[in-house]
């Protein structure tokens, strides 16, 4: 530890005051002494001290008093507790109230000596773990959102100014967007990022598994419930559940979620105890819930309580901006977990993928690049690794000579430039094709 | 003033070759003349009958203002078992970067702790406390390293396993007071 360690020795006895000074001093510690209780509370508005050392029978304030106060202000102070007059009664209440130790004077050196020992690894165990706090919170934030289009940055603005408050959030967009990763950056970027985000796939269970999946479960509450079981709202307690494909939740759901949303309370399947947990929910959805509500599918009410923010994902095809990001993202990715060398990708294969509408959006695109590593030469990602024969036509592709263009392309590499074979496939010879190829000005990506 | 010299006085019977041993040891650790006196003082008013046992604390004011100079560092010799009030016993102490420390004999031997007697350790360890005592006079406060002078202990085992030198780190830190 870098930090000079302070003691507030606290004890209305000078001579003890004086002696713990002396002891303290030579072992090269910041020590500051006060006679009695206010004069500590005093010095402790202005100053902070690693560990106080109090006694427990002081005129006015007793030690006990001093040490509620000393919680009170929410410092991280370790407080000792000193007396003459050792009771099994007090020494626990002392550490009832948050004491660290508690010592009887006169003590052995030894003692005072392994009592110090122990208080500063505490503080150097805590300093160690707020650190690692802070390096923690910065790996999570750097590592997902990937993007630097306007709609992503329009996300990313979006997270930040949501994620400090207590407001429910819905996350609407199509499939494979990154609605659950937008979840995990607004839980982590949250004063609840320190407790779970405990995520709910509700379309893939259901009604009854929903339900004892959401609130828990007492031992024999239905055939098979052979133990207790905690509810994802009571897991979530202090941190952030995730409802993933919330519009697939039935009426019945509809009527329960609204009730634990207003009342923070709730009791597990088959108990009759009522649970409070303090959550914050945040709901994802590829469908239109608003127009669900209209139709009357969806309550209304819960609509309202869950849709306080909304944030839209956009789906890849409008913000192919972001796709060379993204591959170099996933090829590093991959390679990391695979234990390869970095694989660079041929231009070609970025312009496919550029032009390729990505019904799947992120997670398809993902899905390719994992594939093209695994199939691939290793060195670099071509045409021929990427699943693209059988796509459908991309949207940008409007003339009927962009699509001559694209099938010549998609033919070529299939038949790994052979002009013969392609021509032949194509059903046409092969000065034909070397015309298309020379028109287009279509170039081998090897 | 310039530092001039370290006394040794003691209090309570003490042989003389005993302490002329002391003096030598201290001699080669500091680099000062080292001198030895007799004190006399009425060790009852610093009794504590509760206790059963000598105020350290007050012992050392006592023998500070009575018995040191700004030309001396000044150590208080005694074989009297010596307490602060919230410790149960001390070995010695000193005024960390002042002029007088007490050390005593006490607590050193080994009967004490029901370990085989052997009076040349006793001998060892009270060189050591008093050159422990003396380099908090200098501004030393306790180190870690093992066989510093300066490490703290609470135990006479401790005192053993430390030697009676200072290390190279505590040295350099008295270097513009001692050679």
């Amino acid at each position: 530890m870098t930090k000079k360690i302070s003691i507030l020795i606290v004890d209305d006895e000078e001579s003890v005051r004086d002696s713990l000074y002396s002891w303290f001093i030579e072992d090269g510690y910041r020590v500051e002494n006060a006679e009695n209780a206010n004069k500590a509370l005093t010095m402790l508005e202005s100053d902070s001290f690693d560990i106080i050392l109090a006694d427990i029978k002081m005129p006015g304030m007793d030690g006990l008093e001093m040490l509620r106060r000393i919680k009170l202000l929410k410092t991280d102070s370790i407080v000792i507790i000193m007396t003459a007059f050792a009771t099994v009664d007090t020494a626990v209440q002392a550490l009832k109230d948050g004491a660290f130790d508690y010592v009887t004077k006169p003590f052995d050196p030894d003692d005072l000596s392994h009592l110090i020992r122990n208080a500063t690894r505490q503080i150097s165990l805590k300093e160690e773990n707020e650190n690692l706090k802070k390096k923690v919170v910065s790996l999570e934030n750097v590592e997902d959102m990937i993007g630097s289009s306007d709609q992503m940055k329009k996300v990313l603005k979006d997270i930040e100014s949501v994620a400090q408050s207590n407001s429910s959030v819905v996350i609407t967009g199509e499939s494979g967007t990154g609605k659950e990763l937008v979840a995990r950056a607004i839980h982590s970027n949250s004063t609840r990022k320190f407790f779970p985000l405990v995520s709910v796939h509700c379309g893939a269970l259901t009604e009854s598994l929903l339900e004892s999946e959401l609130f828990g479960h007492e031992k024999g509450a239905f055939t098979g419930a052979m133990f207790n079981r905690k509810g994802r709202f009571e897991m979530a307690d202090n941190g952030t559940i995730f409802l993933d494909e919330i519009a697939t939740i039935s009426t019945k759901m509809q009527i329960d979620l609204l009730r634990v949303l207003e009342s923070k309370k709730f009791i597990r399947v088959g108990g009759n105890k009522e649970i409070s947990s303090d959550f914050r929910v945040i709901c994802a959805t590829n469908r239109d819930l608003k127009g669900m509500v209209e139709k009357g599918i969806f309550r209304e009410d819960l609509y309202y309580r869950l849709n306080v923010v909304n944030i839209y994902v956009p789906p890849l095809r409008e913000r192919i901006e972001d796709i060379p990001m993204l591959v170099d993202y996933f090829i590093k990715k991959y390679c990391t977990s695979m234990n390869l060398q970095p694989v660079s990708i041929d231009s070609a294969a970025l312009k496919r993928l550029e032009e390729f509408n990505f019904p799947g959006n992120v997670r398809e695109l993902e899905n390719m690049i994992e594939r093209a590593i695994v199939v691939g030469n290793g060195k670099k990602i071509s045409l021929r690794d990427l699943p693209l024969e059988k796509s459908i036509i991309s949207n940008s592709i409007e003339s009927l000579e962009d699509l001559e263009k694209t099938h010549i392309l998609q033919i070529l590499n299939k038949y790994s430039w052979n002009i013969s074979r392609a021509a032949k496939a194509l059903k046409v010879d092969r000065v034909t094709l070397y015309n298309k190829i020379s028109k287009y000005g279509l170039k081998s990506a090897d | 003033m310039d530092l001039q010299n370290i006394t040794l006085i003691s209090f309570g019977y003490f042989e003389e070759v005993f302490l002329r041993d002391i003096a030598e040891a201290v001699k080669q650790e500091y680099f000062f003349q080292v001198n030895i006196k007799e004190g006399r003082l009425d060790l009852s008013e610093f009794y504590d009958p509760g206790r059963r046992q000598y105020d350290g604390t007050k012992l050392l004011k006592e023998v500070d203002s009575a018995y040191s100079s700004d030309s001396n560092k000044t150590v208080g010799l005694f074989s009297v078992d010596l307490f602060i009030p919230i410790l149960t016993y001390i070995f010695g102490q000193a005024f960390l970067n002042g002029r007088t420390g007490i050390a005593s004999l006490y607590r050193l031997s080994n009967e004490r702790y029901g370990i085989n007697t052997a009076d040349n350790f006793i001998s060892e360890r009270f060189k050591k406390e008093i050159i422990h005592e003396l380099g908090h006079t200098f501004g030393l406060i306790h180190c870690h390293i093992p066989t510093c002078v300066m490490r703290s202990g609470t135990y006479v085992e401790d005192i053993d396993q430390k030697s009676s030198s200072l290390c190279p780190g505590c040295r350099k830190k008295i270097s513009g007071v001692v050679i």
